[in-house]
């Protein structure tokens, strides 16, 4: 399995980083890194990280289930990400969530039928004084009014 | 760029970049200090720095707020083994973005810290694990990592000092315990972030099991500014047993949430007032969670203190990683507290029972208790279940779900009891279901 | 030694060596201390909490597991916050532990169960939904049921570690951390079962003893597994004539929890359809059940006129029958039959070692030195395929002495893994492997070297030469293939050798002699297969077979009688290493019995006087009679192993006996394995196991 030549450079990067004879170091890094690429950790892309990394499909497994960020199953095209901990309850994100989940008709951890848009309710991502926050794939959106969400998701179906 | 236009209560060492322009940049870094406390740094011993940033009082800022100076003079330096460094940039805390703003305005500060720490152990590489939503920070640090290296301010040989220094990035995937400095480390070695058995310390023992100092990210960037003007400089902004400023996290119903530095000891209600504006709407202030969601919440009543770890312990909470979260008339409790329950179920990490199974069967009472069913007696439980985590569970992940737990109980009761007596027309909706299995 | 630390566990003084764990020290004052995860011997893990105790001046309760006793620590192990904070643990623990005991295979003998009778929590306030996960079979021996497990990691461990297979892990978070197998939906891996016996409660059950019974209902019998040559106790649980399980219940024998999934389930061939009831002869060219007695005395009367005519009887007899079986065969042959032509399958050069080491003394190994010696060289042996138990010593040897393990073999074996090193070398050049390694060898101080078939005949010589060279103390140990292997030379089943390696007056006739003989008048084989292979030269021997199962070698006899299989009978045998252990019958099969009473039988019927035909009388005179076994009886009476001390001077080998290991893997086992429909279904890749 091939990744493109950006990632192929982090990897490349990565496994410069640690200590000799310590691959499995560079595992998580790869993991996520693959996974942009791919959409989700795929039985090909664990074997593949394991082979790099030097560790067993179980090993990937154990780490896969572990982290939340790491995923098995395919997301959305863009994945909105609706922080509901406590600074952003405090400014509305609960109900940021709940307009979310009704206007996509999806709930947590879930994809449009037509793939276009999945929906996680996320734990405090750092933002706390910009509250509500959101995160569209990696990206930031800060002091989020319920208004402009409702642009944000018209504007995400609309660009299938 | 994310950071606040200085307030006129602010004392600047740590952010006093922000707002110049290109900031994040090595040219600005160099205009404005930049690297200057590393070159002093080479030409003092290990002593002689240890000595400085035990002086200057800078206690940690990840959350336990231990004297950096000691933890630093912990690690074996006669060991054979190769020492490192790493960077705690997990900032999972609820109520915490302010090593955010440091990488995202800074970063060099941190690369410079980072610089003068290896110098002092004698190390030559170092990571900065960064949680894996930060994903633009990484970049930012990747770049200003890069442009360190083109400029001879790491790789080796640094600046013809003969020091050799590898800085790199590691990226998180989602997990609060890789906050958790043991777990943190078990993460970097690409494994999965359960605590590990301490002693021994990550001083002792630490990544890839050699001598390690591990400091959060506003820790180290204290750093260069000691070491550039003296530990007791440092130490003369805060209070006798807690030196400096420290970056408050700003959040909830006030008017201007928001990232500012102030000295230890700032009082808590000026924070509010004149750095937060007021609270919103004019609303009355109901409580405050200090320093992150862990830490046990105050009443309105007792929000007159300073903020400083002795003040802070005597009110029985802590100063936290400086997330502030403050909370007005129409918070409804319950629902908070089953929000931090539903936090720390989430990110327990399943290791010990105490933890895995209290937390989750807190969450799922206190999910029903929310949805006004129950009893008084449950809400006892809740008080009692906490209280059989507290001080048993293997990391303190437990203990950070069990006090505010505890504190919300022992102090909004009312409201607990209030909750059950309403008519179930009015319940709460059940909230969202958080956990993923997948 | 460094001076010991003194502390006070509940008011007790207790002494311990600098390094001890309180929990181990407060067992050593009969202070138990509760706990899952912790499992002496596997690495600590600190995760149930049970073990709180509560140490002065320390601020909370600490982690009894993972504390180590201090000078003037003083430590209560039964103060009012531990006695609660141990209820509330169990109170954490069952709030999401279904309350299926009743139905539990565990019931009975669960841990969890035990804790909560012990230390309270017997009600609970637990009134949520608890989460459920569906049950899941991960191989044809192993299930997990998620909801039962407790997650104390010692099946991640004992496979991890104890094993080296690493077939088990962890995935998911927090409350919905589940135990996962290797292959994402199952296991691959060496289905040794020690995951099952290593969990507290009935989260992994065993594909064969699974709602089968309670574990109140069976009778356990602590006897000795039958297949390869290590030799470990295996409890049979038995009910109503059948064995239900198999484990290692006590840890009372050589191989303490270990088990490998022959001893743990390989029994099942006891009652596999095809087992033979009746005594069968050739009736007009065709194999027809006939009485024990018609059987017995046209087996008596044909072998009387045979020996009386002067033809030849030839006498394979059994690697897995008992001590006191072959003794008394070799004697049957011997004195009643006049015959010299006596051997067994041969796979390891035991004589020619015992040979070589002529004038040493204690330099013939037992399994224990495998866990203590300071290094090991494995030579010619794949170990973790053939011998399971060895393997294991040395591993943990490894993992808890650091011992050395150096490894000459021709294809990779699991030792690799942690060997110091490791030489390829192809088969026939092994020995030539050693010159390099005799500096590191020598400097470990002492060594065992641990050799296969591969070295045999004038090579165990100059194994022994180059060991005595080194000039620091080696021990030896010839491998070899089935539970009685070394037993059965022992006892003289060779044409060469009388019991006890003295010489035979007379040189008889090889297996391969016996079967290439056109002349051989009659061919009696006692458990054992020597024409699956090879068919016999002489077309007119008349064929006696005494076997579990219709072998090549029985479809080709004349007289075949059932026999009873080494579950089914008392006895003794001796292991790899020399050591003798005792068997305990722990049922009996209908129709078959034990080679032992039909010898005696048929010497009844050529009116044979050979003696005592009881197992413990045979064996006195075994005691009495052959070197080495002058054995202490309370050793073995009390279920133990007592090594042999044979003889101590020239072995004459004048036959040329071939040698040669059967070459089992951890999955079969010669003909009994063919009949075992477990270790069938669990057959793995060969080598599959060593590509992780
Ligand atoms: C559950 C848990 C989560 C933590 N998360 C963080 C974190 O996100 N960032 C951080 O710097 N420290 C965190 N800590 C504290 C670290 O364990 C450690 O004390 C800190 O990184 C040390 O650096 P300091 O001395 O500079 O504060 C956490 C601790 C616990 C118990
Ligand atoms: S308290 Fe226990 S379960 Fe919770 S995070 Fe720490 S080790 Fe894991
Ligand atoms: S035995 Fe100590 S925590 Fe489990």
């Amino acid at each position: 399995m091939t990744f493109s030549q950006e990632t192929e450079a982090r990897f490349e990067r990565l496994l410069s980083s640690y200590p000799e004879g310590r691959h499995r170091a560079a595992l998580i890094p790869m993991l996520m890194y693959a996974q942009d690429e791919v959409g989700l950790v795929t039985q090909e892309l664990k074997e593949e990280v394991a082979r790099r990394c030097g560790v067993t499909p179980l090993q990937v497994d154990e780490v896969v289930g572990y982290y939340t960020m790491l995923r098995s199953k395919p997301m959305g095209k863009t994945h909105l990400q609706i922080c509901t901990n406590i600074s952003c309850l405090l400014r509305g994100g609960d109900k940021l969530w709940d307009q979310a989940c009704h206007k996509l008709g999806i709930g947590h951890n879930e994809v449009t039928a037509d793939g276009a848009v999945s929906l996680e309710e996320v734990e405090c991502i750092g933002a706390c004084s910009w509250a509500p926050a959101i995160q569209v794939n990696y990206d930031f959106r800060h002091n989020v009014t319920p208004d402009q969400l409702d642009k944000l998701m018209d504007q995400l179906r609309g660009a299938q | 760029m994310l950071y606040n236009p200085p307030h006129p209560a602010e004392t600047k060492i740590l952010t006093r970049r922000f707002g110049l322009p290109n900031s994040e940049s090595l040219d600005t870094y160099l205009a404005n200090d930049g690297y200057k406390a590393f070159l002093k740094a080479t030409g003092m011993t290990s002593e002689q720095i240890v000595d400085e940033v035990k002086i200057s009082n800078l206690r940690g800022r990840g959350g336990a707020g231990f004297p950096a100076g000691m933890k630093w003079s912990f690690v074996p330096r006669q060991s054979p083994k190769p020492k490192y460094i790493v960077v705690n940039a997990d900032e999972s805390e609820p109520g915490t973005c302010k090593d955010r703003v440091l990488m995202e305005n800074d970063p060099h500060q941190l690369i410079e810290g980072v610089l003068i720490a290896g110098k002092v152990i004698d190390a030559h590489r170092g990571w900065i694990y960064i949680r894996g939503e930060y994903r633009y920070l990484i970049d930012i640090m990747d770049r200003a990592i890069d442009e360190a290296y083109k400029n001879g301010y790491l790789g080796r040989n640094i600046r013809g000092t003969g020091f050799d220094f590898e800085l790199s990035t590691h990226t998180g995937a989602g997990a609060y315990e890789c906050g958790e400095e043991s777990a943190l480390l078990e993460s970097l070695e690409g494994k999965r972030g359960i605590p590990r058995i301490r002693p021994p310390f990550p001083a002792v023992s630490g990544a890839f099991q050699c001598p390690t100092i591990l400091n959060n990210v506003e820790t180290f960037c204290a750093v260069p500014s000691i070491i550039l003007h003296g530990g007791q400089k440092f130490a003369d902004v805060g209070v006798p047993k807690a030196g400096g400023t420290r970056l408050l996290c700003l959040s909830g119903h006030i008017n201007t949430p928001g990232v500012y530095e102030i000295p230890l000891g700032f009082p808590m209600m000026r924070a509010i007032n004149e750095l937060g504006g007021g609270m919103l709407g004019g609303r009355k202030l109901k409580a405050v969670v200090p320093g992150g969601s862990s830490c046990p919440i105050l009443k309105a009543e007792e929000c007159d203190i300073n903020m400083d770890y002795d003040s802070m312990a005597k009110a029985k909470t802590m100063l936290g990683s400086g997330g502030m979260v403050v909370l007005d008339e129409t918070t409804d409790m319950v629902q908070f507290a089953l929000r931090i329950m539903r936090f720390y179920q989430h990110e327990s990490c399943g290791w010990c029972i105490p933890c895995r199974e209290g937390t989750l069967w807190l969450r799922k009472l206190l999910t029903r208790l929310n949805q006004g069913i129950g009893t008084s007696d449950d809400i006892s439980m809740v008080r009692e279940l906490a209280g059989n985590m507290l001080g048993r569970t293997f990391c303190p992940l437990g203990d950070a779900a069990a006090m505010p737990t505890i504190s919300i109980v022992e102090k909004f009761r009312d409201e607990f009891e209030a909750r059950l007596a309403r008519p179930a027309s009015s319940r709460m909706p059940a909230p969202g279901d958080l956990v993923s299995i997948a | 030694m460094s001076n010991p630390v003194n502390l006070t566990i509940n008011g007790q003084p207790v002494q311990a060596p600098p390094g001890t764990l309180v929990i181990d020290a407060a067992k050593t004052v009969g202070i138990q201390i509760p706990a899952f995860c912790y499992y002496q011997g596997l690495s600590l893990q600190a995760a149930c909490r049970m073990c709180l105790v509560d140490v002065e001046k320390a601020p909370k309760l600490l982690a009894a597991c993972t504390l180590l006793v201090g000078e003037g620590m003083v430590v209560n192990t039964e103060s009012p916050a531990v006695v609660k904070a141990r209820k509330d643990m169990l109170e954490f623990l069952l709030s999401n532990h279904p309350l299926d005991c009743p139905v539990c295979d565990k019931g009975g003998e669960c841990e969890l169960q035990d804790m909560v009778f012990r230390y309270g929590a017997g009600e609970s306030r637990f009134t949520e939904v608890k989460l459920h996960v569906d049950e899941k079979q991960w191989s044809p021996v192993v299930f997990f049921d998620a909801p039962r497990c407790i997650l104390c990691y010692r099946c991640v461990r004992i496979c991890d570690e104890g094993l080296g297979v690493k077939a088990l892990g962890i995935t998911n978070r927090g409350a919905y951390s589940e135990i996962t197998p290797n292959m994402g939906t199952h296991l691959e891996c060496d289905e040794c079962g020690s995951c099952i016996d290593i969990c507290p409660v009935g989260a992994l059950t065993s594909g064969i003893y699974r709602y089968q019974t309670r574990p109140w209902e069976m009778e356990h019998v602590g006897t000795i597994c039958t297949h390869c040559g290590d030799g470990c106790k295996t409890t049979l649980g038995v009910r109503n004539s059948e064995i239900i399980r198999g484990n290692n219940r006590d840890r009372s024998g050589i191989n303490g929890e270990f088990l490998c999934i022959k001893g743990r389930y390989g029994f099942d061939f006891v009652n596999h359809q095809e087992r033979l009831q009746s005594p069968l002869v050739r009736v007009d060219g065709k194999l027809e059940e006939a009485s024990w007695s018609s059987a017995l005395a046209l087996v008596a009367a044909k072998f009387s006129s045979i020996e009386s005519a002067g033809g030849k009887i030839g006498v394979v007899g059994s690697s897995r029958t008992t001590n006191e079986e072959n003794f008394y065969l070799q004697k049957f042959v011997r004195q009643g039959l006049h015959s010299p032509h006596i051997d067994h399958r041969r796979s390891g050069d035991v004589a020619g070692l015992l040979d070589a080491l002529s004038g040493k003394t204690g330099a013939l190994a037992a399994t224990a030195d495998l866990y203590t010696a300071n290094s090991l060289l494995v030579i010619g042996a794949d170990l973790a395929q053939q011998h399971p138990f060895l393997a294991f010593q040395i591993r943990a040897n490894w993992r808890h002495h650091q011992s050395r393990t150096y490894v000459v073999a021709s294809g990779p074996v699991r030792e690799d893994s942690f060997a110091t090193r490791t030489v390829q070398a192809a088969p026939g050049t092994e020995m030539d492997a050693l010159a390099g390694l005799a500096d590191s060898l020598r400097a470990a101080g002492n060594l065992v070297i641990v050799f296969g078939d591969a070295v045999q005949g004038d090579a165990v010589r100059r194994l022994v030469d180059f060991g005595s060279g080194l000039g620091i103390p080696v021990k030896y140990l010839c491998l070899v293939d089935y539970s009685n292997s070394r037993g059965a030379l022992d006892m003289g089943l060779a044409p060469d050798l009388l019991p006890g390696y003295r010489p035979a007056p007379e040189t008889g006739m090889t297996v391969a002699q016996m079967l290439a003989d056109k002349d051989l008048a009659a061919l009696w084989v006692v458990g054992a297969n020597p024409l699956e292979k090879t068919a016999l030269a002489s077309s007119s021997a008349f064929v006696v077979v005494q076997d579990l199962f219709l072998t090549e070698t029985a479809q080709r006899a004349d007289v075949i009688f059932p026999a009873a299989s080494a579950y089914e009978k008392n006895g003794t045998v001796t292991n790899t290493c020399g050591e003798v252990q005792r068997l305990q019958k722990g049922l009996g099969v209908m129709g078959a019995k034990p080679d032992l009473d039909i010898f005696a039988l048929l010497a009844r019927h050529m009116r044979l006087n050979l003696g005592a035909t009881q197992p413990d009388k045979i064996f006195e005179e075994i005691r009495a009679s052959v070197s080495g076994y002058n054995v202490a009886p309370m050793v073995l009476a009390t279920g133990g192993a007592a090594l042999t001390n044979p003889v101590n001077g020239r072995v004459p080998q004048s036959a040329a006996a071939a040698i040669a290991s059967s070459r089992d893997t951890l999955f079969t086992s010669g003909t009994l394995g063919r009949y075992s429909k477990i270790l069938g279904n669990v057959m793995e890749a060969p080598g599959g196991l060593y590509q992780r």
